[in-house]
């Protein structure tokens, strides 16, 4: 009895070991591979720095608090961003999700500007917006809205029929729809929808930051750029990895634990 | 004699097509009384379903007088439990919320009631469980559970254990009669299955197609517990069957969809 019990611990913390490491594996051989390159001077240090050069730099720029500066520059710009393009995107979902008619007026139109590349977009901002920091916030909104205002009308339109009967024959109320029926169903497309409008943010932010700025991570890369300070452009590029691997982890945890009813393949 | 509760009176039902007109039911007349176990029996075609669907309030688009304690049937209202045949849980529901729906577990009377019902339906234990994590039969009881909260006055239950291996279903029958018997509903039961109907049954309603009408009703005199085995289990069952049969005469002589 022990002996089992004892034995199904181990393997569960073997097993929890392993899940940890396994996503390092590929990162820590490329930069195993990396400074060995980098240590027998196979490339030129202004084209590709050596990982332990790169660690200097983080330091340093980390210890003169310059790397805190742009960091918080920046989050603050996809946080406002994001969270404004994906309310935007909810509730223009939710709206077009219930209504046919809505959905009629309102998503065509969407669905064209939709194609249009965002980037294509920002000589315009800049035109209408100038370089402050009103049109980097738009631009990010508008990355993010489409990723949640899709999903979020596909989540509504997804729900089950079956189940939208019962909820009549129970007699529910509207709201008691919404909040038991409609959300809970939608809640995969949602939660999809945001990590895709997260990643989309990030993406937005770099190239606002490049053009009209003078604070930020990526205004830091395109800074460093043009003075080929190489290790601290691999420094930026190394934060937006951490930082978008971090906000999707985020929501990626508050996915499983909302999402735990699902009975779907795992893999 | 208990008073009727659902009566029903020259019903006419047409399904309208573009091309051309359905009659889904036709001059049905139909009485039930209070607290009676009423079985709905008839090949695919025959209405039953529709006319549970009329009953319901789910389809109100007919012609005719339909009334449930005296009351228009003008659409769904609590006191007419439904059961489909699939269980229709909400998955990220567990089951003793579930059967809560739209009332909450933190009122200690609808806690104290899903308590209660979760008892009835055999279900001690499970409360916590997830949809996914229960077998088909448990299922179907979570939702009979669900329909019970609401008090019904009338249990409205469309193929309910189609879906049902045979062990599962006979066991599912016991498990409703056990119901009726401690809730005194009025149970309206629509199935394809000849046992099961003779075996809940007080009454077993027999349906035609073509148009969908009521053939025959067969009152079915065998007290609870009812023995599948037992002689008089067999002839109710051979009169049900007699009925049928002459079903299947009428509709291949008459030739009609063939």
């Amino acid at each position: 009895m022990i002996l089992t019990s004892k034995n199904i611990v181990q393997t569960k913390k073997k097993w929890n070991l392993s899940v940890i490491l396994s996503p390092w594996l590929v990162p820590l051989a490329i930069v195993g591979i990396w400074q060995i390159i980098s240590s027998l001077k196979l490339v030129a240090q202004h084209i590709l720095p050596a990982p332990t050069q790169i660690i200097a730099t983080f330091w340093l720029l980390l210890s003169n608090g310059d790397l805190l500066n742009h960091l918080i520059v920046s989050g603050e710009r996809v946080l406002v961003g994001f969270l404004l393009g994906a309310s935007v995107g909810i509730v223009l979902g939710i709206v077009t999700g219930f209504s046919k008619l809505l959905q009629e007026i309102v998503d065509p139109s969407l669905q064209m500007l939709r194609t249009v590349p965002l980037l294509a977009l920002i000589p315009l901002f800049i035109l209408w917006f100038g370089v402050g920091e009103f049109g980097k916030v738009l631009m990010i909104a508008l990355g993010a809205f489409f990723p949640v205002y899709v999903n979020v009308f596909l989540g509504i339109r997804l729900v089950n029929i079956q189940l939208y009967e019962v909820t009549g024959l129970l007699q529910y109320s509207f709201k008691k729809r919404l909040t038991t029926l409609i959300i809970p169903s939608a809640m995969p497309n949602i939660l999809l929808g945001i990590r895709l409008a997260l990643g989309a943010s990030w993406l937005v932010l770099v190239v606002s930051e490049m053009m009209g700025t003078s604070a930020g991570i990526g205004y830091m890369i395109q800074d460093a750029r043009a003075y080929s300070q190489t290790d601290i452009v691999f420094v930026g590029l190394v934060m937006f990895a951490l930082l978008g691997k971090l906000s999707d982890s985020f929501v990626y945890t508050i996915e499983r634990r909302v999402l735990k009813w699902q009975d779907t393949f795992k893999g | 004699m208990s008073k009727d509760a659902l009566v029903i009176e020259n019903l006419n039902k047409v399904f309208a097509t573009p091309n051309e007109q359905v009659v889904a039911l036709k001059n049905v007349e139909l009485t039930v009384e209070q607290g009676e176990f009423l079985t709905i029996i008839g090949p695919s075609g025959c209405g039953k379903s529709t006319l549970l669907k009329i009953i319901a309030g789910l389809d109100v688009d007919y012609t005719g007088k339909v009334e449930l304690n005296g009351q228009v049937i003008n659409g769904p209202s609590l006191e007419k439990g439904f059961i489909f045949q699939e269980p229709r849980l909400f998955p990220w529901l567990t089951v003793e919320k579930n059967i809560a729906g739209d009332q909450s577990l933190r009122d200690p009377n609808i806690k104290q009631q899903v308590t209660e019902l979760i008892k009835l339906v055999k279900l001690e234990g499970f409360e916590k469980a997830y949809p996914r994590e229960l077998s088909g039969g448990m299922a179907q009881r979570v939702s009979i559970a669900r329909a019970l909260l609401r008090n019904p006055a009338i249990l409205l239950l469309d193929e309910p254990f189609g879906a049902l291996d045979a062990f599962t279903r006979s066991h599912m029958q016991e498990v409703l009669l056990n119901i009726w018997q401690t809730n005194k509903t009025t149970m309206i039961f629509v199935t394809h299955d000849l046992d099961e109907a003779v075996f809940l049954g007080q009454r077993v309603v027999i349906m035609n197609p073509r148009p969908g009408h009521i053939k025959s009703v067969l009152p079915i005199d065998l007290s609870f517990p009812r023995k599948r085995s037992s002689l008089g289990f067999q002839e109710m069952r051979r009169a049900v069957l007699n009925e049928f049969e002459k079903v299947e005469e009428e509709t291949y002589t008459v030739g009609a969809g063939i």
